[in-house]
């Protein structure tokens, strides 16, 4: 078991706090000239991405949560269980369906994600920044209509709805930001 | 580049300011040394040694030796040394003044720093306020006299979500010291400095107790923009009533599984010899400079912050 003092906290960090396995985001150092110092720190919860905030004694120690990070290629789905391979190992992982979460929105067979890990079960699954996308529905929309904000949805393969603008066509390939939901540009 | 080097100009002014101020008043500025045999007892504050030195967290042993030699009123600027983490507003190695005044306690002395400050910043007069009304004005109720629990369940109203080891662990002091640091200080805020004083007895670190009920250290703080200035005590002029709070340091040092510290006996000796009634005070001149350059870090004030040092 591996144990973290207050003095190497740095944001990244995982600690294992009630059970539960968190990331420190930030870590604020309060120490006054004479008396008991503090680290304020805040943290994100690896199981549900809440974020907490604990005020620590400096010098106490925490435990570190076994988390790693790893490449892995999405392989298909069975419903309930998501196939993926670890990228350097060829190891096989199968994720249950809630910690796949909203990366299932963006992903198809063949791309590469970052998976965390704890103590060997996946926690959280992160799609690759950009992914591409076809189209399966979208109103036609008339070239030079402006009305409607200058956009209209789109739903994609995957079931993801995007905003895109009235151009685009239904079974054109979209290039989409996962982080923010937003469509970029046409592919192809 | 531009930045750095008026930053430099605004030091050197600070410094100049400084001296003209002391000198006006026949306060002598002295040198003590940065490496001594002894260094602080204070369980919050850790040295760096050197061989079978240490680097000076503050030049306050010395300069009581000093004022028990009969030096009359004295100060220093000068470089203090403490084994801690750096940030916004700490660096390892950072520039103290540090004055004493003959025949003051510490309420005449806090009175001095102001006009130090009025000097030295574009800042009204600071709003002088006791410990006990600064936390009767936040919390409502009386800070000498609060309970283990009173404290505790303030802290929770104020979401400040301590860890299990915390809850378990904290003293009345402790849980008095995190509300002032964490709850009341950001608060210090507006254009004219806070100088709070009459610390709670346990609080005492180099200040006198005085004798009223309940009782309170003859010590002071100074607070800008929410940020930590200086510190200020009637000093201490028993021995061994000095030499009783090295033992008690030296307790909660192992306690807390750090290294004892022998205690300085050239300092103890002084202090029997006789030290003069005075008050004395630390001021850090990094962050005064930050709070005059408006400069959010105090890496902004260094030439070389400790990463590049």
């Amino acid at each position: 078991m591996t144990t973290y003092s207050t003095n190497q906290f740095r944001s990244g960090l995982k600690l294992l706090i009630d059970g539960i396995p968190y990331s420190i985001i930030d870590n604020e150092f309060v120490k006054p000239g004479k008396g008991q110092a503090f680290n304020r720190v805040k943290l994100r919860n690896l199981k549900n991405s809440k974020v907490i905030e604990r005020t620590f004694k400096s010098g106490e120690t925490v435990e570190g949560a076994d988390i790693v990070e790893l490449e892995m290629q999405y392989m298909y789905n069975d419903g309930a269980i998501w196939h993926f391979m670890d990228s350097k190992t060829y190891e096989q992982y199968e994720i249950p369906d809630p910690a796949v979460g909203d990366a299932k929105l963006w992903i198809k067979e063949q791309d590469v994600c970052l998976v965390l890990l704890w103590d060997g079960a996946a926690l959280s699954i992160e799609p690759p920044n950009f992914v591409v996308l076809q189209i399966t529905e979208t109103d036609p929309g008339l070239r030079g209509d402006t009305s409607g904000g200058g956009g209209k949805p789109a739903t994609l393969e995957t079931g993801a709805v995007v905003r895109v603008p009235l151009f685009v066509q239904n079974g054109e390939f979209i290039k989409v930001d996962t982080r923010s939901g937003e469509y970029v540009s046409r592919a192809k | 580049m531009q930045n750095k080097n008026a930053v430099l100009r605004a030091r050197a002014q600070m410094y100049k300011n400084i001296r003209d101020f002391f000198a006006s008043r026949n306060v002598l500025e002295v040198e003590t040394p940065l490496l001594a045999a002894h260094t602080v007892s204070d369980p919050y504050i850790q040295s760096f040694a050197v061989q079978e030195h240490f680097l000076q967290t503050s030049p306050e042993y010395a300069m009581k030796r000093l004022l028990a030699s009969g030096s009359g009123c004295i100060y220093q600027i000068c470089k203090a040394f403490r084994c801690e983490e750096a940030g916004s507003m700490h660096n390892p190695e950072f520039t103290m003044l540090e004055w004493y005044r003959l025949g003051y306690d510490h309420m005449q002395l806090l009175h001095e720093m102001d006009e130090l400050l009025q000097l030295l910043l574009d800042r009204p007069a600071a709003n002088v306020m006791s410990y006990q009304s600064l936390f009767e004005q936040h919390f409502a109720f009386n800070p000498h006299t609060a309970t283990i629990d009173q404290l505790q369940s303030c802290a929770n109203n104020e979401q400040l979500n301590l860890s299990k080891a915390a809850l378990q662990n904290l003293t009345a002091t402790d849980w008095l010291q995190l509300l002032m640091s964490h709850v009341i200080e950001p608060k210090l805020t507006g254009s004219a400095p806070w100088i709070i004083y009459n610390f709670p007895a346990p609080q005492a670190a180099l200040a006198k107790i005085l004798p009223q009920e309940p009782p309170v250290a003859a010590r002071f703080e100074v607070y800008i923009e929410g940020i930590e200035l200086a510190n200020g005590y009637y000093e201490l002029q028993d021995a061994s009533e000095q030499k009783r709070r090295f033992i008690v340091d030296n307790k909660t040092r192992k306690q807390n599984g750090q290294p004892e510290v022998t205690a300085d006996t050239r300092l103890l000796s002084a202090l029997e010899q006789g030290l003069p009634d005075c008050a004395g005070v630390a001021l850090g001149l990094d962050r005064l400079l930050m709070l005059q350059q408006n400069l959010a870090s105090i890496k902004d004030v260094l030439a070389f912050p400790i990463e590049h040092a």
